[in-house]
């Protein structure tokens, strides 16, 4: 209760009342909550995923840290754990998965691959998924043991219980996919891209 | 499998250095030469293990397209190997008539090299993604190099670097 501003003593009683900020008590009251029972969406594709399945299994088991259930499906989650490398194929996957988890919501980077890139710097894979989704904590290591990744939740934990609810500028702006499923407007889509195919008039946007 | 063995449309035969025979086979004349290995009495390479393509630092050297063949029944491995100038179209015939494991296995190849497999019944991309430009595998495609483009539509960023 770090937010506590003074304790009173009514003359005849016990100090058994605080006065706070009502804006603190209420981030406390929700940041506590939230922290605490976090639901960890996981999006495994590489030996992280392993790591992360011993996290959650019964010798390090992160449903000490309220995750207690894990949630297979991105409208129940609150916090995106992609743990192991993101091929450019699955990027619009875990955009799409971001994007159909309800706010507040939290995405840790597992392992360099999911950070940097890794030693896959190619063709094929992204160099980092902060390009992709914002992302709260990076975890390093290749894989990173249990014990990291136990860490990195921890400070996330830190994170979410230091969050206001009262500032708006922290809230994120949804950013969906059109109807087209495109990101981009199609004309600026048809003015980076080349024709394509065996017409001169197919465009990538149509 | 004897390096003497007449397969039809040979041009030439090695020995590789773990004692398998590579043989040499004229692009036009795969899948006469395929039927012939798998449905002749003393053959009967029923099994298409791998199908892969190599091309080299040398720009001289013509691709190779690279069969590997087993025998179940008689234990014996071959190795078909049909060359493709760079400076041609790349295409050979599809032997997915005889082996429908060179389904996916010709599509790798397709993908890697840009080499396409005539009467394949399905020739698209199987790893990258359907608008992707270019081969990864060719030597004129740098370690480094994306699909800029790809990536700017589909995901909407500057660059994947």
């Amino acid at each position: 209760m770090k937010h506590v501003a003074e304790t009173k003593e009514i003359s005849g009683q016990s100090p058994n009342y605080l006065v706070a900020k009502f804006q603190d008590l209420v981030n406390w009251a929700v940041n506590s909550s939230r922290a605490n029972s976090l639901w960890p969406m996981p999006f495994g594709t590489a030996c992280c995923a392993i790591e992360f399945m011993a996290t959650a299994a019964s010798r390090f088991d992160f449903a000490r840290f309220g995750m207690e259930r894990q949630a297979f499906s991105p409208r129940q989650a609150d916090v995106l754990i992609c743990a192991g490398r993101l091929p450019f194929k699955l990027a619009p996957v875990i955009r799409r998965i971001y994007d159909q988890m309800p706010q507040p919501k939290w995405v840790i980077s597992m392992g360099a691959c999911a950070s940097t890139g890794g030693v896959f710097d190619n063709y094929a894979m992204v160099q980092g998924i902060d390009t992709i989704v914002p992302v709260d904590v990076y975890v390093p290591g290749c894989p990173p043991r249990p014990e990291g990744l136990l860490y990195g939740i921890l400070l996330l934990h830190k994170k979410i219980k230091g969050e206001s609810l009262f500032d708006a500028v922290k809230r994120r702006e949804e950013q969906p996919l059109d109807d087209k499923g495109l990101r981009l407007p199609p004309e600026t889509i048809d003015e980076i891209s080349e024709p394509f195919g065996n017409s001169v008039h197919q465009f990538r946007s149509s | 499998m004897t390096s003497s063995s007449p397969v039809p449309g040979a041009l030439r035969t090695e020995v590789a250095r773990d004692g398998e025979t590579i043989v040499f086979v004229a692009a036009d004349r795969l899948l006469e030469a395929m039927t012939w290995l798998k449905e002749t009495p003393g053959q009967e390479f029923d099994y298409l293990v791998d199908v892969t393509a190599v091309e080299f630092r040398d720009r001289e050297r013509p691709l190779e397209v690279v069969y590997f063949l087993r025998s179940l029944k008689r234990r014996a491995d071959i190795r078909i190997k049909v060359e493709l100038p760079a400076t041609a179209e790349l295409a050979v015939d599809s032997v997915w008539g005889l082996w429908r494991g060179a389904d996916w296995l010709e599509r790798e190849v397709f993908d890697m090299f840009g080499i396409k497999f005539d009467g394949h019944p399905d020739m698209k991309r199987i790893l990258l993604p359907d608008g992707w430009k270019g081969h990864p595998l060719r030597k004129d495609y740098g370690i480094l190099q994306q699909d800029n483009e790809w990536v700017q539509i589909n995901l909407g960023i500057e660059s994947g670097q």
